[in-house]
């Protein structure tokens, strides 16, 4: 008896799933719509094996992160390197981690300062181990302090004047400049450099970006609050997509303008939803950061002479040149 | 979690008779003290406090718009709070709920893009996953005897974790591609994401939703046998049992109501956004957790009633809102969030306790 009762959940699971199978498939859209890319394969290099680590604060499900770690995995694969990944919000934690890859004794450490009072003790431990630290992302003026050995990345206060002159030449009088991460250094320093840059009036508004519902409508009621606002910045892409929606939820004629990128929003620019993008090249900067630390051990090379920061950004995406970005950031890597 | 808060009178002889009717513990207490012993007055007080402060402080507020946008963010935290505070009665909690809601978008979305079906496959599928998520902790606590806090921390992190390996692992990437322009999208965007049109203002339907699984909610919890098993077992379990309670099936089936609720929310988030990050609903299962507690359910079980959390996430999202709508001061967001919640609750406290004493 139970068995047969077995038996007939299973025909019933085997019959629904062949009926899903066939009547259900989607016409558009889908992995089977999916263009097959074929991933950038270079040469390799035949430079002994080394271990370089990656630490970084990045918070995990970033989609911003993911392509520093991409373009980090890009390199180490060309120069014969295993990457070593690691990554934690907290700065204790991740002064932890450093510390962790000194113990691995690694040939070389790529970092990023967003707390550098916290990174002070262990680069210090690692320049006594012998090991090369370059930064990248984050630290832009204290990685000379620190005694890394070279900067890839983008100066959040300068990228945040660039972009306020941007929304001078565009005509915007009022900006709302929203920060999904409550103080959070390079966020901040955006809208701080925003605010320099920008001849109109700057507002700061905080949002929950763990909460895409709630930054929604918190965008939402500030354009509600504050009709005079015909500029939204945001400093990060999916809450660009999402303060579209709210632009049309609260009926408001702003425009919108975004601090980096990803393959949703390059769409978003095509279709004009989205006015531009300053992109800061998250891919370059991992690439850049553990192919310059093979530079260093195979041919002592160094960038900037150790004086002057190497800067990925800002680079203004917008409908003009979108189309030549948009092929990559199909593919993920941009 | 097996303090019966509710003292109920000692069954003894019956109530002899005749004239000793007047025994204080017959008689009707007055209406007014009889409401204010319900569980959702104090956070109904709180609700129209907090209202009423932000119509005067916010003048935005008072637009049609803006109220809902007001219970547009109310109500994607409420229908989570609604099956969180049944558990809470139950005498449990669950710590996973934030991030269950991701789960279940990103098995939708996934398993749709993937295997280029229409959603509507997604869909169900995903309401299997949370239900059996559920069904997990809920089977696991009743196995072990664990403490839900342990079993729930557990899913809690294998979630998280789960939710980022996965993704990266099928997509590449750490958030899902966009199924916008797949088969059944716009269909199931019309039940999980859509507006429509009241008097010239655009409301969101989770607002319905939420109103309805709190109706159906407080039907179930006040009016039917497993309302009261709910009740039974959060009061005290060995007693539930001991009068012939399923306790083990009345536990297990709350951790699938929020599993249910996480299926809803998460189909909201999706149908809404297109994509989903990975990362995203950590944290939130706080939030569905405060506004039970606000809405006058105990931390200990056995009390609290559907239609308070309804308030006290109108209450969240009124102050969450209100403080935007008044244009103050975004630096002290969080802190005016927290003193405001403070506030609120302890009215709540000084009502209850106000009126359960005689």
């Amino acid at each position: 008896m139970r068995r047969n009762h077995r038996a007939a959940i299973l025909t019933a699971s085997v019959l629904a799933g062949t009926l899903l199978a066939a009547g259900c498939s989607s016409s558009s859209g889908g992995k089977k719509s999916e263009e097959g890319g074929a991933d950038a394969s270079a040469g390799k290099a035949t430079t002994p094996r080394m271990t370089v680590a990656l630490v970084t604060h990045a918070a995990p499900g970033d989609t911003f992160w993911d392509l520093v770690r991409k373009g980090a995995q890009a390199a180490a694969a060309k120069d014969n390197i295993k990457l070593v990944y690691s990554s934690d919000p907290n700065a204790g934690n991740q002064a932890n981690l450093v510390q962790n890859a000194i113990d691995q004794k690694v040939d070389g450490i790529a970092l990023t300062a967003a707390k550098p009072d916290a990174m002070k003790g262990v680069v210090a431990k690692a320049k006594a181990a012998g090991i090369p630290i370059v930064g990248f992302n984050s630290g832009v003026s204290d990685w000379k302090k620190l005694g890394m050995l070279e900067y890839f990345g983008q100066d959040e206060s300068i990228a945040g004047q660039a972009f306020g002159q941007r929304l001078n030449k565009l005509g915007a009088k009022h900006a709302l400049c929203v920060v999904q991460e409550q103080g959070q250094v390079a966020l901040e320093a955006r809208c701080a450099g925003l605010k320099k840059g920008f001849s109109g009036k700057t507002d700061i508004l905080y949002v929950n970006g763990t909460d895409m519902p709630s930054v929604k409508s918190t965008i939402t009621a500030k354009l509600k609050q504050d009709s005079s606002i015909d500029q939204v910045v945001t400093l990060g892409a999916p809450i660009a997509l999402t303060g579209v929606q709210s632009l049309s939820d609260a009926g408001s004629k702003a425009k919108l303008a975004t601090f980096d990128l990803n393959k949703e929003l390059v769409k978003a620019v095509q279709d004009g939803k989205v006015e531009f993008a300053v992109d800061q090249q998250p891919y370059l900067q991992g690439y850049l950061a553990v192919d310059s630390l093979w530079l260093y051990k195979t041919n002592g090379n160094f960038s900037g002479g150790s004086t002057a920061p190497v800067l990925t950004g800002p680079a203004f995406i917008d409908k003009s040149n979108v189309d030549a970005v948009a092929q990559f950031a199909a593919k993920g890597t941009r | 979690m097996s303090m019966t808060q509710h003292a109920e009178p000692a069954v003894t002889s019956p109530p002899a008779p005749g004239p000793k009717q007047t025994d204080g513990r017959t008689t009707e207490r007055p209406l007014a003290l009889r409401l204010l012993a319900r569980p959702e007055i104090g956070v109904f007080l709180g609700a129209v406090a907090v209202y009423v402060f932000f119509l005067i402080a916010a003048p935005p507020v008072r637009d049609g718009s803006s109220m809902a946008n007001i219970l547009y963010q109310s109500s994607t935290i409420g229908i989570m709070a609604l099956p969180v505070a049944l558990l809470m009665i139950g005498g449990e909690f669950d710590l996973s709920a934030g991030v269950a809601v991701i789960t279940s978008a990103l098995t939708a979305s996934m398993l749709s893009y993937q295997l280029s079906m229409n959603v509507w496959v997604g869909v169900i599928l995903a309401l299997l996953v949370s239900l059996g998520v559920g069904f997990f902790n809920g089977w696991l606590l009743v196995k072990t005897g664990l403490p839900s806090f342990l079993v729930t921390l557990g899913t809690f992190l294998i979630l998280q974790g789960a939710n980022l390996a996965v993704t990266k692992l099928v997509t590449g990437n750490v958030a899902t591609d966009d199924i916008s322009d797949m088969d059944g999208f716009d269909q199931a965007k019309k039940v999980f994401a859509s507006s429509f049109d009241v008097g010239g203002v655009q409301v969101k339907i989770t607002i319905v939703w939420w109103l309805v699984f709190a109706a159906i909610a407080t039907w179930v919890l006040l009016r039917t046998k497993y309302g009261n098993w709910i009740f039974a077992v959060g009061g005290n379990k060995e007693s539930a049992r001991a009068v012939g309670v399923p306790v083990t099936f009345t536990k297990i089936s709350l951790f699938m109501l929020v599993g249910f609720g996480a299926w809803f929310v998460g189909m909201h988030q999706l149908f809404s956004f297109n994509t989903v990050q990975s990362g995203e609903g950590v944290g939130q299962e706080l939030i569905y957790i405060a506004a039970a507690v606000i809405g006058g359910c105990l931390l200990t079980g056995g009390y609290g009633s559907a239609i308070g959390p309804v308030f006290g996430a109108f209450m969240f999202g009124m102050v969450q809102q209100g403080i935007v709508y008044a244009g103050w001061n975004p630096d002290w967001f969080k802190a005016f969030l927290g003193v405001m919640l403070l506030g609120a609750t302890l009215i709540n406290l000084w009502v209850s306790r106000a009126a359960t004493r005689r």
